[in-house]
């Protein structure tokens, strides 16, 4: 059992200084396992990784990848993992191939396979026309494909992608998200911090969810959603721009959980079966002109709000960009 | 095994540093150009000692040499963020900081070489020594390699890293017996003198190539830089562990 697990990880904290960053933190990812770590900036994901990949040591707890100790065996651990950070961060003066090169050598792959090898990882990123091209200057989609690739040059079994789609346009984020199913279906094992709720749904075969340095969920997207299933959701378009409390207003009729709206579409879940027809004079009485009602399936995005009791608008913004930290 | 893995890997990051960095003009330029000029003022001052100069000249082009670069690489690496690519290598710090260290001491010796090459065709060194040469540009190189990659991982910007830099480097061409003997020097100011690498430096290669006993004999300044290498590298290795934190 022991040796179907990637990564262990028992009761890791960290702090910087007096402030508590990760808090006493559990999780096992399986072998070819993608596992998704889900939070909003700040919350102690990069810390994580950093930990697990030996850039910072734990305050206190333990951790194994591939079975080799974090602190003990970093070496042996590094051998064993692929990472790639939030920024595409390799060499502006060496060209794609010789960026490759260079990975390769540092990871001690033999001189007879690492231009095989970086040969295969340029036409799998589809880079062979910027082979020769310096990483400088690349655009930002195959400034991270080539990031990737040097992750992959010594064939780890795990990697490790932080925030991977940050920042890309919706088809290299798309593409990037095809190339980590690939390694999945590979067997690699990766590990995926995000804070985009979508893509974790997309992508992950379990998630954890980090908040403020603590785990405080861990469990498939399914499972997840199943624990607002309870809840019922109901969603309605309205006609007319809507008056500016009634966000407010509907919060405040009785049994409603949450609300939410995307243009002129409002969700709302209730606690119980939704009461369609005091819900709908209600609305009326505001002196709303419902023009469509129907009741929705709970999203992941839904599950997170739940669980995190964070605010729905504070996690749209951090999905577009909009709030760093 | 590890070790040898890890010598390589000390290898390739200086091999690339060297290839990425060093042999750019600029860096030639400023590794050469700078200490020839300034030689050049002081021949012109006083022809018939050149001679003289020839062990300062070369200990400034070392120090010019293997800190140009040194001193900012890392700095420069850590604002771009290639450098965490190194460290999440299964390479060891030391042997990340050891991989930078090897490519600056190599460029210090490879211009210290070609300044050397180019007196052999204007001065005839009554006490030369090729050993002791060899020894002293190769722990006068890595000496003031590690000086510069200690700068380099004590500071955050690249300003700042040539800023200590330069405000080590010119003192210490004044003070370090390059131009005025160190014995000639107010004694509170020979204090200082024997405090710097760069003095070291130019008495190692001056009883190399001039004199058999110097102020300071051949071996104390040869001790003297592989201790001072080895004390800044440990340092090195402790201030960026505790920076990357």
């Amino acid at each position: 059992m022991e040796n179907d697990m990637a990564i262990r990880v028992e009761g890791l904290v960290k702090y910087y200084g007096k402030l508590l960053a990760v808090d006493h933190i559990h999780f096992q990812v399986k072998k070819g396992e993608v596992f998704g770590f889900l939070g909003p900036n700040g919350a102690g994901k990069t810390t994580t990784i950093r930990i697990l990949c030996g850039l910072s040591t734990p305050s206190e707890g333990r951790a194994e990848v591939m079975g080799f100790d974090i602190q003990r065996q970093t070496t042996d651990v590094k051998a064993q993992i692929g990472v790639v950070p939030e920024s595409s961060n390799l060499y502006d003066e060496l060209t794609c191939l010789e960026n490759l090169l260079f990975m390769g050598q540092l990871y001690g792959v033999a001189g007879n396979q690492r231009v095989k090898r970086a040969e295969e990882l340029i036409q799998l990123f589809r880079l062979e026309g910027k082979r020769d091209t310096p990483f400088s200057r690349l655009s930002k989609g195959m400034k991270r494909n080539l990031t990737i690739a040097a992750a992959l040059v010594h064939v780890p079994p795990v990697v490790f992608l932080d925030e991977p789609t940050s920042g890309l346009d919706v088809m290299n984020a798309r593409n990037l998200r095809a190339m980590i199913r690939h390694l999945n279906q590979q067997g690699v094992t990766v590990f995926l911090t995000t804070h985009n709720i979508e893509e974790a749904n997309l992508l992950c075969q379990r998630i954890a969810v980090i908040v403020k340095g603590k785990i405080i969920a861990v469990d498939s997207p399914e499972a997840l959603k199943k624990s607002v299933e309870r809840e019922s959701m109901v969603e309605f378009a309205v006609e007319d721009p809507s008056p500016p409390t009634l966000m407010e207003s509907i919060k405040e009729f009785d049994g409603v959980k949450t609300v939410s709206v995307k243009r002129d579409r409002f969700a709302v879940g209730f606690k119980e079966k939704p009461p369609w027809e005091s819900f709908l004079a209600y609305l009326r009485a505001k002196g709303v002109s419902v023009t469509s009602i129907n009741s929705i399936q709970p999203t992941l995005e839904d599950a997170f709000v739940k669980i995190t009791g964070l605010d729905r608008e504070i996690m749209m913004m951090e999905k577009e960009g909009k709030k760093g930290g | 095994m590890i070790l040898s893995k890890e010598l390589k890997a000390i290898y390739f990051i200086s091999l690339k540093d060297i290839k990425s960095y060093y042999f750019k003009p600029p860096n030639i330029s400023w590794g050469i150009i700078f200490p020839f000029a300034m030689a050049l003022a002081f021949y012109l001052r006083n022809p018939i000692g050149m001679i003289d100069l020839i062990p300062g000249l070369l200990g400034m082009t070392i120090l010019f040499g293997a800190t140009s670069m040194e001193a900012v690489v890392i700095t420069f690496e850590r604002r771009m963020g290639s450098f965490e690519r190194l460290l999440l290598a299964p390479v060891s710090l030391g042997g990340v900081l050891m991989g930078k260290i090897v490519g600056g001491a190599f460029f210090g010796f490879i211009v210290s070489t070609a300044v050397m090459v180019v007196s052999f065709l204007f001065f005839s060194f009554s006490r030369f020594n090729p050993l002791f040469l060899f020894l002293s540009l190769i722990l006068s190189s890595l000496a003031f390699s590690t000086m510069g990659a200690f700068i380099s991982v004590a500071v955050k910007e690249v300003f700042e890293a040539q800023t200590l830099a330069n405000l080590f480097r010119f003192p210490m061409i004044f003070l370090s017996g390059v131009f005025i003997p160190v014995e000639t020097l107010p004694s509170p100011v020979k204090v200082i003198s024997y405090c710097l690498p760069l003095t070291y430096s130019v008495e190692a290669l001056r009883n190399s190539l001039l004199v058999s006993e110097g102020v300071i004999p051949y071996w104390i300044s040869i001790i003297f830089l592989a201790a001072f290498s080895l004390a800044l590298y440990w340092l090195s290795v402790i201030v960026l562990r505790k920076k990357l934190e």
